[in-house]
């Protein structure tokens, strides 16, 4: 009665994972190939959220096209529109003010926490805990409220715009954020009790989805996954953009290169971004919130590229523009893609279970790899 | 001490009067299969809802708090609805087995209701071998969801099946040794005799170490026996989006859904039963007035409320730790538990021999 479909000339069983499926936190679809419960071979298939930004952008003008890239990395949007004013202010050679690049600096590390915080639940219901969402979103919700005030939405916030940011900070800001950081500070070590010390979870990730040092830099890994593996690649670090370059923050670097040291590298992060928001957050100086520009911004001919770090890893946004007022060519290098492009590498071998450990803190965000 | 036996004794009375013999008995089994569906239906509905609610309460939100008063009721809802909606069977189901195996799930479920003491003098089946019944019969739970599984024509069930039968054999083990344990010291399998030695204290407190270890591997193998986290594999939401159940749908599905409540209800019960005392209020030793005092609670407030302690702690692992994998569920049972358990087992029938508990 049950009939033999899905199966290999070996027996093996096919599966396909997504694009509905819990785990995969979007529709991303894996094609798995399993001997009972070991993994032969993970094969992704894209596109199924595919929007064809890149070539939208090329009918939008040079402020227009970066309200799209927030919905590419939602989880980091600020950073999204970051990379993309950071790369016409490039082409127009347009002098920021002081306050908007500490503005900016602030609200991409708010960003970067609160995807961190997302991931950390995700990953942490991945294996199974429940608990974890919940108080992660405690947190999590702290810093969209502090969005919502500012930059008037709470996910895809539009706020960077070339020359600055879109309006000034709200009154409330300072104080709401050194709310947070208490409220972060208070609850942090619950992190640590509830998953990170738990010896099923820590049995679950260490040696699950190894990533050498040489696979992570040929498959051109980025962000906290490559770090786990002790490949230096901060971009904040090596190739500093806006005031990064005369702030104090650590790269975080683990040398495993397992599940538990992307992990690792992550939840330490976070404290790092928390560092940062602590030295900037008492000295925002006075002054304009947005350089004058012009209203219609015209690139001149040439080519513009500007690399930022994401949540995720390395954004890379390069423009190419005849002289008008928009783009001619333009290409996002999104670091989902890349890390994606490990997953079938370090899970081989392993049982279905480390599958999802090992997406789990790959930190994939689907439309970010369609696009 | 409080007693249902003479509740049970004046109807039973009144039966032989009234009819023959043969009539009575037919009447009593009715009068049971009544009261049994009854707790069956109002258990799911209570466990369900405080299921929920134990889970809101640790996850810091609100949990149901519409239907009804405090949301008391949205269990009811829930299975208004189930009951409501369509029981679909897939194209490529073998039709047959798909809708047996839920049945077969829930009749073992209530099957395994039939001994259990739920106040003094009040159970369906004062059988001699209690114990042994019921870990006969709930082994074969399995079944059906191997059954399930094989019947639904989906991988992932496929693949839920399995790991929950590799899983239940393998606990089963561990569960059996756990309550023999208990059992070489009362020298019963009686579920009655068990709760009347308890008179003097609980096996808990009266076996020193070796109870203690015992009871710890009894509550995680049943956990793993009836498939809650962390050892839900078979139906791994992560991994394997529902497991065994994927293709179940309606009523179907609730009755999977009930008996996996049932199944807490009754593991939890026999193991309040052997380490707590069931049905026997807090005694201890030969402290007369204390004793006494303790009396006066009725005897199922004691068993209902070491029951639910007993559930309360199993929810309590589900919404606190992540999942396991599956060969490292395997390796726990045979590398740790298994040794442990037959070691303990060993220590405890030293224990029985030279007398040394309470």
């Amino acid at each position: 009665m049950v009939e033999e479909i899905g199966k290999t000339a070996e027996g093996d069983l096919i599966i396909n994972v997504g694009p509905q499926h819990p785990a995969t936190h979007g529709v991303l679809h894996l094609i798995i190939t399993l001997n009972g419960e070991t993994i032969k071979k993970v094969e992704p298939h894209l596109g199924y959220i595919h929007r064809s930004i890149e070539k939208m952008c090329e009918s939008l003008t040079y402020r227009q096209f970066i309200y799209t890239t927030s919905r590419m990395d939602y989880l980091s949007a600020h950073i999204n529109n970051h990379a993309c004013a950071l790369t016409v202010e490039k082409g127009l050679g347009i002098e920021i003010p002081a306050r908007a690049q500490v503005i900016r600096v602030l609200m991409d590390e708010l960003t970067r926490i609160a995807s961190h915080e997302l991931w950390w639940g995700a990953m942490a219901m991945d294996l199974g805990a429940f608990t974890p969402f919940f108080h992660a979103f405690r947190e999590r919700e702290t810093i969209n409220d502090i969005m919502e005030e500012t930059c008037g939405a709470r996910l895809t916030m539009n706020y960077m715009v070339p020359g600055g940011v879109m309006i000034d900070l709200h009154p409330n800001f300072q104080n709401r954020v050194k709310n947070f950081l208490t409220l972060y500070k208070r609850k942090i070590h619950e992190y640590d009790e509830l998953v990170t010390g738990n010896i099923i979870f820590q049995n679950r990730m260490k040696g699950v989805g190894v990533l050498s040092k040489e696979a992570a830099i040929s498959f051109g890994v980025t962000g906290p996954a490559a770090r786990g593996s002790g490949v230096s690649c901060d971009v904040r670090k090596l190739y500093p953009y806006e005031i990064y370059n005369s702030l104090e923050f650590d790269e975080i670097l683990e040398t495993e290169g397992d599940s538990f040291a992307r992990y690792m590298v992550r939840l330490r992060e976070m404290n790092e971004s928390i560092k940062i928001i602590e030295q900037l957050i008492d000295n925002i100086p006075e002054g304009d919130f947005q350089a004058k520009t012009k209203a219609v911004l015209k690139l001149p001919k040439g080519e513009y590229y500007q690399r930022v770090e994401t949540a995720r890893g390395e954004l890379g946004v390069y423009i190419v523009s005849e002289g008008g007022t928009t783009p001619y060519r333009i290409k996002f290098r999104s670091p989902g893609f890349s890390n994606l492009s490990c997953l079938d590498h370090i899970t081989r071998g392993g049982k279905i279970g480390d599958l999802i450990a090992s997406m789990g803190t790959l930190d994939l965000v689907i439309p970010d790899i369609d696009r | 001490m409080f007693s249902l036996e003479t509740l049970t004794k004046l109807v039973q009375d009144w039966l032989n009067k009234t009819f023959p013999p043969t009539w009575a008995l037919l009447i009593e089994f009715v009068i049971v299969g009544i009261l049994a569906i009854a707790l069956f239906a109002a258990l799911g509905l209570v466990l369900v809802i405080m299921e929920r609610k134990v889970a809101a309460w640790i996850q810091i939100r609100l949990g149901p708090n519409r239907v009804g008063p405090l949301g008391l009721l949205q269990s009811t809802a829930d299975t208004i609805k189930l009951i409501m909606k369509e029981g679909l069977t897939p194209d490529g189901a073998d039709k047959f087995l798909f809708n047996l195996a839920p049945f077969i799930v829930m009749i073992v479920s209530m099957l395994i209701l039939a001994p259990i003491g739920f106040a003094k003098g009040f159970h369906i089946w004062d059988i001699n071998i209690g114990v042994l019944y019921v870990s006969a019969i709930s082994s074969v739970s399995v079944i059906g969801i191997l059954i399930a599984g094989w019947a639904s024509n989906n991988k992932y069930s496929l693949l839920g099946a399995m790991r929950s039968g590799a899983q239940m054999v393998s606990y089963e083990l561990s569960v059996g040794l756990s309550v023999l344990s208990i059992i070489v010291l009362t020298g019963s399998l009686n579920i009655n005799d068990i709760v009347l030695s308890q008179q003097n204290g609980w096996w808990l407190f009266k076996a020193h170490i070796p109870a203690i270890i015992s009871f710890v591997i009894f509550i995680i193998a049943i956990t793993a026996e009836t498939n809650r986290a962390p050892f839900d594999l078979s139906e791994a939401e992560s991994e394997l989006t529902a497991g065994f159940h994927t293709e179940y749908s309606g009523m179907k599905f609730a009755l999977f859904f009930l008996s996996e409540y049932i199944n807490i209800f009754i593991v939890c019960a026999i193991g309040a039963t052997l380490f707590l005392g069931g049905w026997m209020p807090f005694h201890i030793g030969n402290w007369e007035s204390f004793n006494h005092i303790m009396d006066y609670i009725p005897s199922f407030f004691w068993f209902f409320g070491k029951t639910f302690f007993m559930i309360f702690l199993i929810m309590w692992f589900r919404w606190t730790f992540p999942r396991l994998r599956v060969d490292q569920l395997l390796n726990l049972e045979w590398k740790y538990l298994l040794p442990i358990s037959m070691v303990n087992l060993i220590v405890m029938t030293l224990v029985a021999i030279k007398g040394w508990h309470f």
